[in-house]
């Protein structure tokens, strides 16, 4: 019974959402502002509707209903709680649902945060949003269902891919989707401007704020993503160049650019038509992504098993929403009046190299990606663009990028000063040199390897110049410098520390470089060298859990004086799909990681393994979560916040009497 | 500077940058492809040993043999011809007799193929986007749903 309430609720929500597309733009294009004001609470009810659905697949995944379709097939009565809760989004028409529900649960934020927005951008940013929601909503049901019902019902359900048991599956779908779908109000917000042809600063400054949001969620999304990867397939890599890993990193690059584009748009009403058009594209490639990993066009590594007739679906979705905006674009453009004037080198100068540099590195990743598929349409030649390619193309792009990263925040607005600029980040400079000429004589390894190392160094305290720059000042005291740190505005703390964090992330991509991977025949009670450790494989053991067998092993890690720590590298065995699973042993020493995953146990007792020894590998993944903050911190900017402008003014009147 | 310089400079800049990332891109197409093919697709091309590619198909039954030194031998085939592949180092976890899976490396000679790296699909129901369309060919696909 709650399952059909479920998928009523679907059903009803697809209407709400039709209405939420018609009613709001019939009433700002007739001016009749009784109906265009109904677009609030219609975009809230459809959120309601959506969240019901959700919570009644949840309901029977919980309860493990082995009556419905997809429960059964994703499923098992024996699993952990957690992992019931998280199989509703590990499979196709789950993950699809999460993605209506939190692009409705945008819609209705959107809504519930937009009083200070002008009544028709308004009204038009929620039908964009209804627009989306019935393309999404009508897609699950016709041809991705969950709420379909199986008879008679099985006892006993096929289980999750054991693959997917796993913390990771709770992490990272929902960040990435908030990070996909969090640009689905950036886009919403471009087209209605189009529609209205109002763009302003003003516009921009509504914008900025969802932008971020998005751009946080998918900043951590993918790097919650390549950790999981990288704990959990058991081969020490933490990004494949796989096409669904590049459909998440399309739009991040993306949506990066955009992110530094509307600032600009925002304080110097410059950049207008690009903003807008950078809008749009960073959801299109959201999009884009969904059809690459949704549609089962890809041979990947990833992907659920698909059924190909739903790409036709969300390839029409695709060309449907890309191609309206962009003939909207087309539509309205000209008439955009292009804004501030600035000169080469400023800050907006800066932020449009960045752009270019995004956008242009955003472009060889799309065509990697679609590269294979479009000869295959073609032609029929099947071909695989594999990592030498992204590595090729992208390092030219990056090295530009974080050569020129810490300039941007320094350079005035305008018109910069390039050469005080470089005085300034002379520090810097010889730093990153010294860095990249120490780490070369003590650890050699490949040349990108120190490289990488002197540029992370360059980037780390060229971004700390502008904070001490803000915060010393000749003939003042170190506590009035700490107060003048504490003051900085928190969107300055965010840009700087955002550059810091990515600094952080390329320094832990850089010392890859100096790792140590050994694939051997280890035999118990035998120590083998890794790097500056030694390891020894103690002994096997069995124990079992209520849906796994696991035969785990025990190593010690010892550093020549003596044991360090223990890791148990495992391997599982699932009965319901038949399936092993190998669980690494990882363990953090300092910023490094050693990361043993082994193969099953040979009648000999001995075992194969692969160890590595990765130094400062965290820092890939501690730079990210640093960007996310800094993000975050930026977010809470006052300056920033959604409201503000309608709050502060009345204070500011006052104070003025 | 006046705005026609301005613009003139920002054009500049925007096709250098694009022109540099198209003449990247071809670049590195050009020497970065790596050809996917099935066993019977490489019997019929008469595909050079040495070329670095990469086969799809099901790991045939009863094929895979550990040699010594971590060696593992199997052979791939997509029901008819198939590829003896070897292989040295951890296979993966979904890796087992009738699993669809890559192989990535070189081929040798005409008739072994050394991977560098096995993959095998997070779902274990997977085969190979191309085995599976070549496998409806000859009507010897069974349907998983139909299967369920």
């Amino acid at each position: 019974m709650i399952i059909e309430a479920g998928h009523f609720a679907l059903v009803l929500a697809l209407v709400l959402a039709v209405a939420q597309t018609i009613v709001p733009l019939v009433g700002t294009l007739g001016a009749d502002r009784q109906l265009a004001e109904t677009a609030p609470s219609i975009a809230i009810s459809q959120f309601i509707f959506v969240a019901l659905a959700y919570g009644a697949l949840t309901y029977a995944h919980v309860v493990s209903d082995f009556s419905v379709q997809n429960v059964y097939e994703n499923s098992y009565s024996k699993m952990p709680l957690i992992y019931k809760i998280t199989g509703v989004w590990g499979n196709h028409e789950g993950s699809m649902l999460l993605w209506v529900l939190i692009l409705a649960t945008f819609g209705a934020a959107v809504a519930a945060f937009s009083r200070h927005l002008p009544r028709d951008l308004r009204a038009n940013v929620i039908a964009m949003q209804g627009l989306l929601g019935t393309a999404f909503l009508l897609f699950i049901l016709l041809t991705s269902n969950p709420f379909l019902r199986l008879y008679p019902a099985p006892a006993q359900g096929m289980e999750l891919n054991p693959i997917l048991q796993d913390y990771g599956l709770a992490i990272h779908p929902p960040l990435l989707y908030l990070g996909y779908v969090g640009f689905s109000v950036t886009f919403a917000f471009a087209a209605a401007a189009l529609i209205s042809g109002r763009i302003d600063p003003a516009w921009a400054r509504f914008v900025r704020p969802w932008t971020l949001i998005a751009w946080i969620f998918l900043t951590l999304g993918i790097a919650m993503g390549s950790y999981w990867a990288y704990y959990s397939l058991g081969w020490g890599g933490f990004w494949f160049w796989d096409p669904v890993e590049n459909a998440s990193l399309m739009p991040w690059l993306a949506g990066t650019a955009l992110l530094h584009s509307v600032s600009v748009m925002e304080k110097r009403d410059a950049l207008k038509v690009w903003t807008i058009f950078l809008a749009v594209l960073t959801f299109s490639l959201s999009l884009l992504g969904t059809f690459l990993v949704r549609s089962g066009v890809l041979t990947s590594v990833h992907a659920f098993a698909v059924d190909p007739r739903r790409g036709v679906f969300i390839l029409a979705i695709l060309i449907f929403f890309i191609g309206g905006s962009l003939a909207l674009f087309a539509w309205r453009a000209s008439t955009l009046k292009p804004g501030g004037i600035f000169a080469p080198v400023s800050r907006e100068g800066g932020l449009v190299l960045n752009n270019l540099l995004l956008t242009a590195a955003c472009a060889t990743v799309v065509i990697g990606t679609l590269y294979p598929l479009a000869l295959q349409a073609l032609t029929g030649e099947k071909i695989t663009v594999g990592p030498p390619f992204f590595d090729i193309t992208i390092a030219p792009f990056a090295l530009v990028l974080v050569l020129a990263m810490p300039f941007g925040p320094l350079l005035a607005w305008k018109r910069g000063d390039l050469f005080g600029v470089a005085q300034r980040l002379m520090v810097a400079a010889v730093l990153g040199l010294v860095a990249a000429l120490l780490f070369a004589a003590a650890k050699g390894g490949p040349v990108m390897a120190p490289v990488g190392a002197g540029l992370a160094v360059w980037l780390i305290v060229g971004s700390m110049v502008d904070l001490y720059g803000r915060s010393i000042q000749r003939s003042s005291g170190f506590g009035a410098a700490l107060s003048r740190l504490r003051g900085l505005p928190r969107s300055v703390w965010g840009s700087n520390l955002a550059h810091l964090g990515f600094g952080i992330t390329l320094l832990g991509l850089a010392a890859t470089g100096w790792g140590v991977e050994r694939v051997i025949n280890m035999k118990p009670a035998t120590s083998y060298a890794l790097g500056p450790w030694q390891i020894s494989f103690d002994h096997v053991r069995k124990r079992t859990a209520p849906n796994y067998e696991e035969t785990y092993t025990v190593m010690t890690i010892g550093d020549g004086g003596g044991p360090v720590a223990v890791v148990q590298p495992s391997k599982r065995y699932f009965p319901a799909r038949q399936i092993d699973k190998t669980e690494a042993g990882i363990k953090t020493l300092g910023l490094g990681q050693v990361y043993i995953s082994i193969a099953n146990e040979k009648p000999d007792g001995s075992l194969d393994a692969r160890l590595y020894w990765k130094p400062l590998v965290s820092l890939i993944w501690l730079g990210a979560l640093l960007m996310g903050f800094a993000g975050a911190l930026s977010l809470s900017d006052l300056r920033l916040r959604i409201g503000f402008a309608r709050r502060a003014l009345p204070k500011a009147l006052k104070a003025a009497e | 500077m006046t705005r026609k310089q301005r613009r003139l400079t920002m054009i500049f800049a925007a096709m250098a940058v694009l022109g540099s990332a198209s003449g990247l891109a071809l670049f590195a197409l050009r020497g970065n492809i790596e050809l996917f093919l099935t066993p019977s697709e490489l019997a019929k091309d008469h595909v050079l040993p040495g070329t670095h590619l990469r086969i799809g198909g099901l790991v045939e039954k009863g094929s895979v043999k550990r040699e010594p030194g971590n060696r593992i031998s199997f052979a791939v085939t997509d029901n008819k011809s198939d590829v003896k592949i070897t292989f040295v180092g951890l296979l993966p976890d979904l890796f087992r007799e009738g699993q669809g899976i890559i192989a990535d490396g070189v081929l040798k000679t005409p008739d072994v193929f050394v991977a560098d790296q096995v993959l095998a699909k997070h779902d274990e129901r997977y085969v190979p986007k191309n085995v599976e369309e070549d496998l409806k060919k000859q009507g010897l696909w069974r349907d998983q749903a139909a299967m369920n």
